[in-house]
C-alpha cells in the first residue's frame, strides 16, 4: 500500500506509515499486557483454532505456528518502540531523497522481518524473516546511491547476512533430515544431542554472533552501520538484537538444560569478553563519530553475551542459577532494551549532526553545541546512559551485571568496568570534538535539528529517562518475566506439545 | 529499586542529589556579576602574542588521549590492522571461528 498511496501524495504516505507502526506499538502494548499476567500465546496459521497446534490424525506440529511467551514480546517492545521513532526520525532526514515511497517499503518490510524473528515459533519461518529482514536493511544501507560508501556498507551487509543465513539454513536442514521438525518447541522436545545436533548448535552459535556483530566476526558493522541513514542504523540495531534473541532461543529452548552447556556458555561468556573488550578499544581511537558509535555498538552487545553467557553457564545448577544467574540473564537482557534506546538516540544524534554539518569527521567538528542546543542535550543523555553514570538506566543494567557475575568470576566484572571507563572516555572525546569549544566560522549558519528528527529523538529520550527512574517497575514487570522464559524450557515446548498452556 | 544478590539500587537519591546540586549552581550563577555585558571586556591577553583563530583555539579529535594511544602501540598496531575492511577477510574469520567452535565443541561435547 505505501507505493500505491505515496504515488497520489507524499504526507498522505507518511501518515499511513507512521500510524501503521504506531498501531503496531499499540497492537504489541495489549499483547504484552495480555502475555505477562496469563503466559504464552499461541497462533496456528491455517488452522480452524489458533491453538490447535497439533491437527488431528497428527502426532507433530505441522503448521507455522507463532508463539510469544515474556522474552519474544520483550524483543517486540523494543522493536516497535524503535521502528516508530526511526520512521518519525525519517520524515525531515531522508525529506530531499528521491524514492522515499521505495524507503519507507523497506523501512516497513525490515521492521516485519524483525517482528517475524522474535514473534514466530518456528525455525525455518525464522530463517524467512531473517532473510526478509537482511535484504531489506541492505537495502536500505544502499539507499543514498550518491556515495560510493553506502553502496560498500549495503554490499558487506547482505553478504555476510547471507552467509549467515546459508549456515542457518544448513542447520535447519539438519534437524529436518533428522526429526523431520521445524518447530523449535517440537525440536527441543526430541533433540537428541546427537553429532549432527552439535553440528548445527556450532553453525547457528556462528550464524547469529555474525549477524549480531559479535568479535572477531565485528568488522562489517562499523563499515555498514557508519554509512545507512542514521534512522536505518537504529533499525539495524535493532535487527542485530532480534539475532541475539534467536542466538538466546537456540541455546536456552532449542537446545536447554544439558550438564554440557556449561561449555556453550564459557564460549558465549569469552565471545561477549572479546566483544566488549576490542568494541570499545577500537571506538576510543575512531575519529568518525558514526564509526565511533558503531563500536560502542559492538561494545554494548559484549555485555549482554556476558550476562547472558553466564546465566547459560550455570543453567544446569539450580542453586547458582539462583544465587547470582537469574540475576546475571537479567541484567543482560535489561542491558538490550537499554542499549536499544541510547543507542538509537545517539545514533539519531549523529545522524542530525551529519544532516546540518554535511560530514562525519569529528576533526573537522566543534562548538556545534552553541546552535544545536537540544541535540546536545540528547546526546549528553545518551552518552551518560550509555557510559553507565548512575542514576541512568545503563547503570542499573550494568549493575545486575557486575554484581552478580562477580560472583561466577571477579576479573570478568572488573574488566566489563573498566570497559565502561572506556565507554565514558570515548563519549567525552565525541562529545568535546562535537559540541563543546568555540564557534567555528565554518558552522556559524548551522542550525538546530528539524522539529520531526528532533521528535524521534525525544521519544527515545522519554524512555530512557523512563527506564533510569523507575528501573525496578522495568526489571520486575518486563524483563524478569522474559529471563523465566527464557529458562523455562519446558513451558515453550509444552506451549507446543501440550497444546494450550 | 533493583535488588542484586549483595546490595540494591534506587535512583531516588541521585535524583535529588542532582536537583539539589542543580538548585545551588544556579544560585551561584544567579549571585553572579550582574554588570557584565557581552563583548564589552578586552580580549584574552597570551603573554602578548597575538589571538589565535577558533580553528586554533579547539582541540581535535585526533589530538584527544594521544598518549594513551602512544602507550598502548603494542596493542593498537595488530588490532586495527586486522581491521582491513575487506569482505573476503570477514568471511575467513568467519570460517576460522566456525572451525575452532566446532573442535572445541565437538571434543568437549554437549553431552
Amino acid at each position: 500500500m505505501t507505493p500505491l498511496i505515496g504515488r497520489a501524495s507524499g504526507k498522505a504516505r507518511d501518515i499511513l506509515v507512521v500510524a501503521s507502526l504506531a498501531f503496531v506499538a499499540f497492537l504489541v502494548i495489549i499483547l504484552a499486557r495480555d502475555i505477562y499476567p496469563n503466559g504464552l500465546h499461541l497462533y496456528t496459521l491455517g488452522a480452524l483454532s489458533p491453538d490447535l497446534t497439533i491437527p488431528e490424525g497428527h502426532v507433530v506440529p505441522v503448521r507455522i505456528i507463532l508463539e510469544v511467551d515474556s522474552m519474544s514480546i520483550f524483543m517486540a517492545i523494543i522493536t516497535a518502540t524503535v521502528s516508530l521513532a526511526a520512521a518519525i526520525y525519517s520524515l525531515s532526514f531522508m525529506k530531499e531523497e528521491t524514492g522515499q515511497n521505495r524507503f519507507y517499503t523497506l523501512l516497513l518490510l525490515l521492521a516485519a522481518g524483525m517482528f517475524g524473528m522474535e514473534l514466530t515459533g518456528d525455525l525455518f519461518n525464522l530463517f524467512v524473516f531473517l532473510e526478509i529482514a537482511s535484504i531489506a536493511g541492505a537495502a536500505l544501507t544502499a539507499f543514498r546511491t550518491r556515495f560510493a560508501d553506502a553502496a560498500e556498507g549495503g554490499l558487506k551487509y547482505i553478504v555476510i547476512s547471507s552467509v549467515a543465513a546459508l549456515m542457518v539454513l544448513f542447520a535447519i536442514g539438519i534437524f529436518y533430515a533428522q526429526y523431520n521438525l521445524l518447530n523449535i518447541g517440537a525440536l527441543a522436545h526430541v533433540m537428541q544431542y546427537t553429532m549432527l545436533d552439535k553440528i548445527a548448535l556450532v553453525l547457528l552459535v556462528i550464524a547469529f554472533v555474525m549477524k549480531l556483530a559479535g568479535v572477531p566476526l565485528h568488522m562489517w558493522c562499523p563499515d555498514t552501520y557508519s554509512v545507512a541513514p542514521a534512522s536505518i542504523t537504529i533499525m539495524l540495531v535493532a535487527a542485530s538484537y532480534a539475532c541475539l534473541y534467536a542466538l538466546f532461543r537456540t541455546c536456552f529452548t532449542l537446545y536447554g538444560i544439558s550438564p554440557d552447556m556449561v561449555t556453550v556458555g564459557w564460549i558465549v561468556i569469552i565471545s561477549g569478553m572479546l566483544t566488549m573488550f576490542v568494541g570499545v578499544t577500537m571506538a576510543v581511537f575512531q575519529t568518525d563519530i558514526k564509526r565511533l558509535m558503531a563500536y560502542h555498538c559492538i561494545s554494548q552487545t559484549g555485555y549482554m553475551l556476558l550476562g547472558v553467557g553466564v546465566g547459560l553457564a550455570v543453567l544446569g545448577n539450580p542453586e547458582a542459577l539462583a544465587t547470582y544467574g537469574r540475576e546475571a540473564m537479567s541484567g543482560g537482557i535489561f542491558h538490550i532494551i537499554n542499549n536499544a534506546m541510547y543507542k538509537g538516540l545517539l545514533f539519531l544524534t549523529a545522524g542530525a549532526l551529519f544532516y546540518r554539518v554535511g560530514h562525519r569527521d569529528l576533526n573537522r567538528m566543534g562548538g556545534l553545541g552553541h546552535k544545536m542546543k537540544l541535540t546536545s542535550i540528547f546526546f549528553i543523555i545518551g552518552a551518560l546512559a550509555i557510559s553507565g553514570v548512575p542514576p541512568f538506566n545503563g547503570f542499573a543494567s550494568k549493575f545486575m551485571i557486575y554484581e552478580s557475575v562477580y560472583q561466577f568470576n571477579p576479573i570478568l566484572s572488573v574488566i566489563a568496568m573498566l570497559v565502561s571507563l572506556i565507554t565514558l572516555a570515548s563519549f567525552t572525546k565525541a562529545f568535546q570534538s562535537a559540541f563543546t569549544g568555540p564557534q567555528l566560522p565554518a558552522y556559524k549558519d548551522v542550525k538546530e535539528a528539524p522539529r520531526s528528527m528532533l521528535v524521534g529523538m525525544g521519544i527515545l529520550a522519554t524512555v530512557i529517562i523512563f527506564f533510569s527512574i523507575f528501573p525496578g517497575l522495568i526489571v520486575h514487570h518486563i524483563v524478569d518475566p522474559a529471563t523465566n522464559a527464557l529458562i523455562d524450557q519446558a513451558a515453550y515446548v509444552n506451549g507446543i506439545m501440550g497444546g494450550i498452556p | 529499586m533493583i535488588e542484586s544478590p549483595s546490595g540494591f539500587w534506587g535512583p531516588v537519591a541521585w535524583i535529588i542529589i542532582a536537583v539539589v546540586a542543580s538548585l545551588v549552581g544556579y544560585y551561584i550563577w544567579s549571585r553572579g556579576e550582574k554588570t557584565h555585558k557581552k563583548g564589552v571586556q578586552s580580549e584574552e591577553f597570551l603573554m602578548a602574542n597575538p589571538r589565535l583563530t577558533e580553528e586554533k583555539v579547539h582541540v581535535r579529535a585526533h589530538n584527544v588521549y594521544w598518549g594513551f594511544f602512544e602507550g598502548l602501540k603494542k596493542y593498537y598496531d595488530p588490532t586495527v590492522k586486522a581491521h582491513t575492511g575487506i569482505i573476503n577477510d570477514y568471511i575467513i574469520w568467519f570460517v576460522a571461528l566456525t572451525a575452532i567452535t566446532a573442535i572445541i565443541l565437538l571434543v568437549v561435547g554437549v553431552r
